[in-house]
């Protein structure tokens, strides 16, 4: 029973969770960005612009340039969680990489600085009157969530461990059509009720940052307006237009 | 400051008053109250929107917003992808001046975000309290109203957020969906209807720029005994594209006289013309792309009419952005032109050229009565550049400066190049209706002036806007400075540029030659 609800939650969450990425980047992707409104100074080179967002996604470059705690806490939360997305690669491949087995030492801990990251965050949004006051409800449940996460992923990890080779079978089963029960530990099911919810509201919640932060203009935009020339697609062309008329022949 | 503007305690501190990036507590409503003048239903309709508001105008206003969406990346996109991490909350001078949580750039954004995410996502249809999104009623739109004419569109804000969102986006498109209702603002509706009608926000027909260019001439003349030249309307192999303040404002005029010495040093064939006769874009403030092109093909046509080889373009921020980032854009490809040239160019990069290239002779003396630091304007910081590397925008107007100049101090960092602060008059708010945002958004900057005199002896501030210049003369005067110690960078050109065969010239030659006798004997 337990192994349906969850296995048919897995499928939904991942389908939801890539399609509907792929319809946002879709839209992102298909919708002109007219003039070339790049935030100035910019590379004026393509390569200068994948190293200007390089830096930027990575980095938090102009994150840096503005708020040195929201900085710490967000490279802690962010950094944490590609080493833990790393490491639970172990979860869903066989044999496991040795990338993998390289962070699994790391990974165990970004556990822990993934929770100090988010518990950073909140506390910023809740003790900062302007970010307090710019922080609706689903703010803050995110970061609970993210904490829900990351605590009950921990006290597997430190407190009471999981059978994860029975978890690995489980997933392996699901990717190969063919089930495994899962086991039953109270703390695996809600860490991963919690991901799966995570997955559900990712495409609809402003976590399309993500992706988003590819397709911003004023980033991604190579400082060339007066070299390229760049119609705008909805405006007829310069030569089927008509001028306004000088002043004093106007009827 | 006039005593009846609102007063925020914490803004009367010492550290508040000195400190030019003091960043107060949140005090609700604190600039509910400022709200310029909205246009009368003749120049909404001169713009092509309704001159009522339609009784279904939610229903348009939605509409509007869904069609923005569609044709604008960058709305879309940053509606989505705020995170509220709070890094821009302190970065709005507008903010730092009046302590309104809606003027925060992420609370200003929210104040549309809102509304979308309760239309457009489906959270918000679904949860609408949980995501903190709202229906589009009559006070909704009239704080669109408010705290949208409370941005200068200036870009501070899209320099520190981690995806680079960009408040001006929303700004414009708040404005554009605003007028689609009928809800436009006075101050930037009526100037754009002059361009349409006379060829320049001032509204100054072709007889009162001609008398006032030869008068020009005249005045040029009289101080340096060289005839210099301001052609209107003549064939030339320059077309100069000036905020039409210059022909009219004090100090920008002074910048003009400046540009027209230049060309004369340099020999080139260059005219204005008073079909095209404004640099400057309103349109673009109030992000009607329709509006600005019409108002971008008066340039092309100037230029085909006149048959230029390039354009260049005087000293004006947001009209730089207009020609740089979107002139291209909306009259362009501008085939016709010499490719040798980049299109268009500022007059500060001819300028430079022409100081590098070593044939014209400059007398620094003449500004030496003048310490000086200089206001990088917002929309030539963030939004544009001049010669051929990033950040030129910031070292070609300077190094001009040193060029003509022995005593230039910088402001504090953190205030100047891309983190500079607007001078509080940009975005279209240059309305003695809303004088109280006008003095709040540009205290910051006025602090960071105050630094600069404090420890350099600092008297003047020169400016390469024709906005920042008038606003500057503004509000300078209530922080301890005169209404000329605004400059134009030209200014100082013209003051220090010996023309060949001109009085300076002679007089520059006999000093000369008395030091040389000196030093014989
Ligand atoms: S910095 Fe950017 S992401 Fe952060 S709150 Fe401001 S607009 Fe949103
Ligand atoms: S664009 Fe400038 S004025 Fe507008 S919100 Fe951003 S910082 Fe403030």
């Amino acid at each position: 029973m337990l192994t349906t609800v969850y296995a048919l939650l897995y499928y939904v969450a991942f389908a939801v969770f890539a399609g509907g990425i792929a319809w946002r980047v879709y839209e992102y992707a298909k919708t002109p960005q007219p003039a070339n409104i790049v935030t100035t100074p910019a590379p004026v080179t393509r390569a200068g612009v994948v190293w200007r967002m390089f830096k930027e996604v990575l980095f938090f470059e102009s994150l840096w340039k503005s708020n040195k705690w929201i900085w710490i806490f967000a490279q802690l939360f962010h950094a944490s969680l590609w080493l833990i997305l790393v490491r639970h690669a172990r979860y869903f491949i066989d044999p496991v990489p040795a990338l993998v087995v390289l962070a699994q030492p790391f990974g165990k801990y970004a556990g822990l600085t993934f929770v100090l990251g988010a518990l950073g965050l909140l506390a910023r949004r809740m003790f900062v009157a302007r970010v307090r006051y710019i922080s609706a409800p689903s703010d803050y449940l995110m970061l609970l969530l993210f904490l829900g996460i990351g605590i009950s992923g921990l006290s597997m990890t430190f407190v009471n461990p999981v059978d994860i080779v029975g978890v690995k079978a489980f997933f392996l089963g699901l990717m190969t059509f063919n089930w495994q029960p899962l086991p039953g530990s109270p703390a695996l099911l809600i860490h991963l009720g919690l991901v799966a919810l995570w997955m559900l509201i990712f495409p609809f919640s402003k976590l399309v940052h993500a992706p988003g932060v590819f397709f911003s203009p004023t980033r991604n935009m190579v400082d060339n307006p007066r070299e390229k020339f760049r119609p705008v697609p909805w405006m007829p062309a310069v030569s089927e237009v008509s001028f306004d008329p000088p002043h004093g022949t106007r009827k | 400051m006039a005593e009846d503007y609102k007063v925020i305690e914490e803004l009367t501190t010492e550290e508040a008053q000195t400190d030019p990036l003091y960043v107060p507590e949140p005090v609700d409503g604190a600039s509910e109250h400022i709200r310029s003048f909205p246009a009368a239903a003749e120049f909404e309709e001169k713009l092509g929107y309704p001159g009522e508001r339609p009784a279904n105008w939610q229903e348009v206003a939605l509409n509007k917003m869904d069609e923005l969406r569609g044709k604008f990346r960058s709305f879309r996109l940053f509606l989505d992808i705020c995170v509220k991490c709070g890094a821009c909350t302190d970065k709005c001078h507008y903010y730092m001046g009046t302590a309104d949580p809606n003027n925060m750039p992420v609370g200003r954004q929210d104040l549309l975000r809102s509304v979308y995410r309760r239309y457009f996502t489906l959270p918000g249809k679904w949860f609408p309290s949980l995501v903190g999104a709202r229906d589009l009623t009559e006070e909704v739109l009239d704080e669109w109203y408010t705290y949208y004419f409370q941005c200068s569109e200036c870009r501070r804000c899209s320099v520190f957020c981690p995806y680079g969102i960009d408040t001006a986006e929303i700004t414009m498109a708040a404005r554009e969906i605003l007028d689609s209702v009928g809800y436009g603002m006075k101050y930037t509706n009526e100037i754009i209807g002059k361009v349409f009608d006379i060829g320049n926000n001032l509204g100054l027909p072709k007889p009162a720029l001609q008398s006032t260019l030869e008068d020009l001439e005249e005045e040029i003349e009289e101080d340096t005994g060289v005839p210099v030249r301001l052609p209107l309307d003549e064939p030339a192999d320059i077309l100069l594209v000036t905020p039409s303040a210059d022909f009219f404002a004090e100090p920008h005029i002074d910048g003009l006289i400046g540009y027209a010495k230049v060309f004369h040093a340099t020999g080139a064939k260059w005219t204005l013309s008073s079909y095209a006769s404004e640099a400057a874009n309103f349109a673009m403030f109030i992000g009607s792309y329709e509006n600005m092109r019409r108002i971008a093909l008066r340039i092309r046509k100037a230029a085909i009419d006149l048959g230029v080889k390039r354009i260049i373009i005087g000293e004006c921020g947001h009209a730089w952005r207009a020609a740089y980032q979107f002139l291209n854009t909306l009259a362009g490809p501008c085939d016709f032109l010499d490719p040798k040239y980049p299109v268009p160019q500022h007059i500060c990069e001819y300028t430079w050229d022409a100081i590098q290239a070593g044939k014209q002779k400059f007398d620094k003396s003449q500004n030496d009565h003048i310490k000086l630091t200089y206001h990088d304007s917002c929309n030539v910081a963030r939004a544009s550049r001049m010669g051929d590397y990033p950040g030129g925008q910031f070292d070609i107007p300077r190094n001009i400066i040193k060029a003509v100049c022995n005593n230039f101090y910088e402001m504090p960092e953190g205030t100047t190049r891309e983190a500079t602060l607007c001078c509080g008059g940009g975005g279209g708010l240059l309305t003695d209706d809303i004088m109280e945002i006008r003095k709040k958004g540009g205290s910051p900057r006025m602090k960071a002036l105050k630094q600069a005199r404090d420890e350099y002896g600092v008297n003047k501030m020169a400016a390469i806007c024709a906005i920042c210049k008038s606003q500057f003369t503004k509000i300078m005067p209530d922080h301890g400075f005169a209404v000329d110690d605004i400059m134009s960078v030209h200014q100082l050109v013209s003051n220090a540029i010996i023309l060949p065969g001109s009085e300076q010239e002679k007089e520059l030659m006999e000093e000369q030659t008395e030091e040389r006798a000196d030093a014989a004997e």
